[in-house]
């Protein structure tokens, strides 16, 4: 900040040593809370990384677990199973949530739009097991048993308020002045929205997609009761499926050293997946055919 | 932005139809309008209906306990399913004893990042130390976990405990023997999960402070400290304290970490190295295996509780952000 300097200098005395003082010890003391607060952070990605690359390889990857006592074997049915649960989350939460953000950003500038917008904020907030609590009673209960579409729904009620909230602020980005030329070649309302104003909004509405995305890929909590886990492979949306998550939870809590290490090489291929999704996807929307903006 | 090129496009998608005049088509148009307006619509109602969902299925569920215990249900200490008899006051507890635990090891932490990142750091430093704070909030909950129990517990039970109850054993607040899991772990580990949500808001009420009341501070012969405690966070107090409860509705719900290293036993000690049990992890670890309606009626009923509690708690603080920053970011072009 270049006003550092005008304060002192016009002042007649120089700065009393108390004042300077206490100015020094803040400035030392905000250092000291980005240090305090960062090395947390790199802890966890060193140990990440430390406990976990030793621990991958392609039996990891490619097996099932072993029954306790026998080393060996991996999580690729859990990693099968996120995918699994994932997608179905996204087919019902990414629709919608860009639905609700398109209204909100093109009809919503009203009182109704704001109890929406405020619902969804609010929602953002609310505690995922509790979303597990309800994701259970509507499709477990239903169902009578445990499922991969349980735990979709739940994954997709969380992504819901967090799409809408983005797609609304990057549809609200878009000049308006591109709508009404776009009504002023006698574009109708609804084609201008999903040609015009979401295309050109594209890469913002992918990056909050994608946020959402990585937010609930690691979720934990809603699927202890609704996907539930699973020890062998299952591509069955209405049987209870592995995740990587779940069984990083059932590993970690476990007595075993052999299962430790695999937890921590699960988190370690999560983190990655995570990051390579999210990457992948703004690479895709840099170039080519989904490039918007 | 460039708009141009998306319209260009659409001026061929309509000159495909060249043959029919074109303000002819308005009649077609409204009804594809209004039903791509009641779709979205539709979409917009999702967001209103799934509050209703979650407050009409935790509602019903956790009748039965409702039923059998009324209000004392929160004031009673027992939890036993043998005999069906349910009291929620030992997770009540932990979950506030822990959030609070939380908040006061995480606001000076969250309040000194923001001021540095905002007001002291270089301005290339900005970036890149703001989304650092951020990817903090990415890392999964069962990861933090995971390395609480590995990392922290340990750290716990080695350096810091033994220490804190030689100087401070005095106070009460660390008695007992040093075990590293309890009720001191779970607030730790919590308090590095919401310090990303507490800076971040923090910095954005801090930014919306308009540039000329630092000046003016500034102006009068104030050090940089004592502009940015009256002129910045003076002003933006009211938002930081959002930013603030919003970190306590985070912690409050919080599941995965605070099970694996909070001990879960339903008790209250007045030790922070006794274990305890949250309302968020009791739900986690008992739900799937509840025998008897009972029992999971109650521990609905401790979700419904939970639920009711961080919607009041996110309302609040949705309310004094938005007090701050309502009219700043740019708003209001449709």
């Amino acid at each position: 900040m270049p006003e550092t300097k005008i304060g002192p200098a016009f002042t007649s005395r120089p700065v009393s040593l108390v004042r300077r003082l206490t100015n020094s010890f803040a400035t030392f003391a905000a250092v000291g809370a980005v240090v305090l607060v960062l090395a947390p952070l790199f802890a966890i990605f060193a140990y990440l990384v430390y406990m976990g690359i030793g621990s991958i390889n392609l039996a990891f990857l490619t097996q099932t677990p072993k029954p306790v006592g026998e080393t060996g074997g991996g999580m690729a049915n859990a990693i099968g199973g996120t995918c699994l649960i994932l997608a179905i989350a996204s087919s019902f939460g990414v629709p919608i949530g860009i639905g609700a953000g398109i209204y909100l950003a093109e009809y919503g500038r009203n009182r109704f739009g704001d109890l929406i917008r405020f619902t969804a904020d609010v929602l953002n907030g609310v505690p995922s097991i509790v979303i597990g609590i309800v994701a259970y009673a509507i499709v477990v209960l239903t169902q009578g048993h445990f499922s991969a579409l349980a735990g979709g729904v739940a994954l997709a009620m969380m992504m819901i308020p967090t799409i809408s909230r983005t797609t609304e602020e990057m549809l609200l980005l878009v000049p308006n002045a591109v709508r009404e030329a776009a009504y002023g070649l006698g574009v109708s309302r609804w084609r201008t929205t999903l040609s015009i104003t979401l295309r050109t909004a594209t890469s913002g509405v992918i990056t909050g997609v994608m946020l959402a995305f990585a937010r609930v890929a690691g979720e934990t909590a809603p699927l202890l009761f609704t996907a539930f886990g699973n020890q062998y492979w299952n591509w069955n949306a209405n049987q209870p499926t592995a995740a990587l998550s779940l069984q990083i939870y059932t590993y970690a809590i476990s007595p075993f050293d052999e299962w430790h290490r695999q937890a921590w090489a699960g988190s370690l291929i999560l983190i990655i997946l995570i990051v390579l999704s999210v990457t992948a996807v703004r690479v895709a929307t840099s170039r080519g055919v989904l490039k918007g903006a | 932005m460039p708009g141009p090129q998306p319209v260009a496009k659409s001026e061929v998608a309509v000159g495909a139809r060249a043959d029919v005049p074109l303000l002819a088509h308005t009649g077609n148009s409204r009804v594809a309008d209004e039903i791509f307006r009641y779709a979205m619509l539709a979409c917009g109602l999702c967001v209103l209906a799934l509050v209703g969902v979650i407050v009409y299925e935790l509602a019903t569920k956790s009748g039965l306990s409702w039923h059998a215990f009324g209000m004392k249900f929160f004031f009673r200490s027992e939890w036993d399913p043998v005999n069906e008899q349910f009291g929620a006051l030992p997770f009540v507890y932990g979950t506030i004893v822990s959030s609070i635990l939380a908040l006061v090891l995480a606001v000076p932490l969250a309040i000194g990042v923001a001021v540095f990142v905002t007001e002291m750091s270089p301005v290339w430093l900005r970036g890149p130390l703001a989304f650092t704070t951020e990817l903090l909030a990415a890392i999964p909950s069962v990861i933090y976990g995971l390395w609480a129990i590995f990392v922290l517990v340990p750290l716990l039970r080695v350096y810091v405990q033994p220490f804190l109850a030689k100087y401070f054993g005095w106070t009460g607040l660390f008695d007992g023997p040093p075990f590293g899991i309890g009720m001191l772990a779970a607030g730790v580990i919590l308090a590095i999960m919401v310090v990303p949500i507490i800076s971040s808001i923090t910095r954005e009420v801090m930014t919306a402070v308009p540039r000329q009341q630092r000046e003016a501070v500034l102006a009068l012969g104030a050090t940089r400290w004592e502009m940015i405690r009256t002129g910045v966070l003076r002003n933006a107090r009211a938002g930081i304290m959002g930013g603030i409860i919003l970190g306590l509705g985070r912690a409050l719900g919080e599941t995965m970490a605070v099970t694996m290293v909070i001990g879960n036993r339903p008790e209250i000690s007045r030790s922070l190295f006794a274990p305890g049990y949250t309302m968020a992890s009791v739900i986690a670890n008992e739900f799937s295996e509840a025998t008897g309606d009972v029992y999971l009626s109650a521990l609905v009923e401790v979700g419904l509780a939970l639920f009711l509690v961080t919607i009041i708690v996110n309302v609040l603080a949705q309310l004094l952000v938005w007090s701050v920053t309502r009219g700043t970011p740019a708003r209001g072009n449709a």
